[in-house]
């Protein structure tokens, strides 16, 4: 918990680093409003998958299947508004939707006891493929400004996205969720020891599926915030997207190995690499620059954690 | 949990109908609400041209020689003026990586966004937002929705570039034979209007010969573009001949005919630069390529936007305005400027150009 901590004030101290350097290379446009709202914006679906996967994360599993239910919601969005389903209808219908494709995840890892990377390698390209099986390689795009606005522009007199909203609303729950409860103590344990979480009497299987479901989920409900920000329902959106989520939560802190992270990490690792860069290209930095520092950010990432535990071994 | 689940989303299913029926937000009802534009103002022809505007020009993705040719002109074009220059753009040619260079142009305070958008409909929200804010939007190469962008210089007519790429392959073919056509993304919004045209060039009797096998989609990545031509040539044994419309996709299909048992056998043709195609020509792996002049088309967008931005013009149809060493031009209908007839390339014309 302590080396935790440590990692997480490190996190937060490169956020302010960013921030000052930020904003002393762009003139001050780092800071204003209006850039942060764009960095709000950016990192919306990122956030908000960040926050189910960490539980995942935590349990020791993975799912990589997130940005392709995202794409399938999206994918779904538009087939059905085609087809005059109403937004009302179509909305909720995908969550349900995305919630299945988390529980077909959930099903192979829990009830068929296969790895969770395996399956959900497998199920990136299912999803996918279903979401260009329902709506081919066209793009729905009117969809009307009075729920596009949801994505497009901020709280009226803020600077504030709406997504921002959604997302410190299920923040509050996840942290709850894995800090707060029974069941976040059941994840730790899963992740830490499954064998001896399933002699202490935790119900391991059914907690996976729910920590499944959940991902998928609150991935459709990526897919809709995505749909709606750029206005744009496609089979493609948001590919190779499970890659960053992923590298957020690691970069939070959370143990690939299962058993240690939190959401406060996690979020402090969206808003560093979602900072670094808006920061960038804010700062006309070419983009080989912005891929080389991205890359060797996340590359810090795996490795911190790897180099901090073997120093206080050390010490200790 | 799962069954309460399966019978949600049953339910649902069963409810939608009902809800279309009391009035929900249906793609029927919502009318043309799409939010807002920019308000017109008057045109004055003989305003003076603006100087140190500040310029970005935003390509599909950078690192693609066909922008970098552009870029090459737009920025000429601005010095000639006097203003401000500049070039960013992501690596990939992703439908949303686009708008967070949108959205930063805007907060950069720059005066005007030269673009060539990688989906009309995914940068429409920023390119809004940019031009409320005062930005002037020049679309070049492939347009975004036309309320979200001021001028759209168009390279070539779709119906004239469709129409040669159809007639140079089944001349290549002699007329008749298995063809397949090698896109960019499927999304791209010029590519799938030409391969529309093309259906119907290839419905007509002169070329009922023709079949169209499969449209593959390279993504406007080499890598890609270079396996989806194997794909193409595995899957269909009796292919003659391959259309890719698309400057990456036609290089990478060359070099894949060039090294392999299908060289002389199966005929290419496309969008290509005289410079990537050069070899594939004299060698003749390619028989023939076209392509309008990149330069010029980066060279007209700015002028367009510096006009626009000096109330020179401000997009309506009919208007004109001057374009430098390349004459003078008249917006047409919907804002949209044409550069003009794509030139062919073939063995015998291709070292009179280089870009």
């Amino acid at each position: 918990m302590k080396r935790l901590l440590r990692w997480e004030s490190a996190l937060f101290v490169l956020l302010v680093l960013i921030a000052v350097i930020g904003s002393a290379a762009t003139g001050g446009l780092f800071l204003t409003g209006n850039s942060l709202f764009h960095l709000g914006l950016d990192v919306g679906e990122i956030a908000l998958i960040a926050l189910p996967l960490t539980l995942v994360i935590v349990a020791a599993e993975i799912d990589l299947s997130v940005a392709s239910v995202l794409g399938l919601s999206s994918a779904l969005i538009g087939t059905l508004w085609n087809a005059g389903w109403p937004l009302e209808a179509i909305l909720p219908f995908v969550l349900v939707v995305g919630a299945l494709c988390g529980a077909f995840n959930g099903f192979l890892v829990t009830k068929l006891g296969l790895p969770s990377l395996a399956v959900t390698i497998g199920t990136l390209a299912l999803y996918r493929g279903l979401a260009l099986v329902v709506l081919g390689d066209q793009a729905v795009a009117d969809f009307p400004y009075s729920y596009t606005q949801f994505g497009t522009a901020p709280i009226p007199g803020t600077w504030i996205p709406y997504p921002m909203v959604l997302f410190v609303l299920l923040a509050v729950v996840f942290g709850l969720l894995l800090h707060a409860t029974a069941f976040g103590r059941a994840v730790f344990a899963i992740g830490a020891n499954e064998e001896a979480a399933r002699f202490s009497g935790i119900r391991v299987k059914r907690t996976k599926l729910i920590l499944f479901t959940l991902t998928g989920a609150v991935s459709s409900l990526a897919g809709v915030v995505y749909t709606l920000r750029f206005v744009s329902a496609r089979a493609d959106n948001g590919t190779g997207l499970e890659l960053a989520v992923v590298a957020a939560v690691l970069l939070g802190g959370v143990s690939i190995f299962g058993g240690r992270g939190t959401i406060f990490g996690v979020i402090l690792a969206v808003l560093v690499l979602g900072g670094l860069r808006t920061a960038l290209i804010l700062g006309d930095t070419s983009t080989e620059v912005l891929t080389l520092v991205t890359g060797i950010l996340l590359l810090a990432s795996v490795l911190a954690p790897a180099v901090t535990k073997r120093l206080t071994r050390g010490t200790s | 949990m799962k069954r309460t689940v399966i019978v949600l989303s049953a339910a649902l299913l069963l409810a939608a109908p009902a809800l279309t029926a009391c009035g929900g937000t249906t793609k029927n009802n919502s009318g043309g609400d799409t939010g807002g534009g920019q308000t017109q103002t008057t045109a004055n022809p003989n305003a003076t041209s603006a100087k140190d505007l500040k310029i970005t020009f935003l390509p599909k993705q950078v690192n693609n020689p066909y922008f970098t040719v552009a870029q090459g002109g737009a920025q000429k074009a601005a010095q000639a003026l006097g203003e401000q220059f500049k070039a960013t753009g992501p690596s990939d040619a992703d439908a949303s990586s686009q708008v967070t260079y949108i959205n930063t142009a805007s907060q950069q305070g720059q005066n005007i966004l030269l673009l060539a958008a990688n989906d009309s409909n995914a940068v429409a929200p920023a390119l809004k937002s940019a031009r409320q804010q005062g930005m002037k939007v020049v679309t070049f190469d492939s347009d975004a929705a036309a309320d979200s962008r001021d001028v759209f210089i168009n390279q070539a007519t779709a119906q004239s570039i469709a129409q040669s790429q159809v007639k140079l392959i089944s001349d290549a073919i002699g007329g008749a034979g298995e063809i397949a056509i090698l896109s960019a993304t499927a999304n791209a919004t010029n590519q799938n209007a030409w391969i529309a045209i093309m259906k119907q060039e290839l419905a007509k009797p002169q070329y009922a010969n023709l079949k169209l096998d499969e449209i593959a989609y390279g993504n406007d990545d080499d890598q890609t573009s270079f396996q989806k031509t194997q794909g193409l040539l595995q899957a269909h044994p009796n292919l003659k001949g391959i259309i890719s419309p698309t400057t990456v996709g036609v290089a990478a299909a060359a070099r894949y005919l060039d090294s392999s048992s299908y060289k002389g056998k199966v005929a290419l043709t496309g969008l290509g630069t005289p410079n990537q195609m050069r070899k594939f020509l004299q060698d003749g792996t390619v028989g023939s390529v076209e392509l309008w002049d990149p330069a010029q088309l980066g060279e007209l967008a700015t002028y367009a936007a510096v006009a626009l931005a000096s109330g020179q013009i401000t997009g309506k149809q009919g208007e004109k305005f001057k374009a430098g060493e390349l004459g003078e031009y008249t917006i047409g209908a919907n804002g949209e400027v044409v550069l003009g007839d794509p030139v062919t390339f073939t063995k015998d014309n291709v070292d009179k150009y280089n870009f």
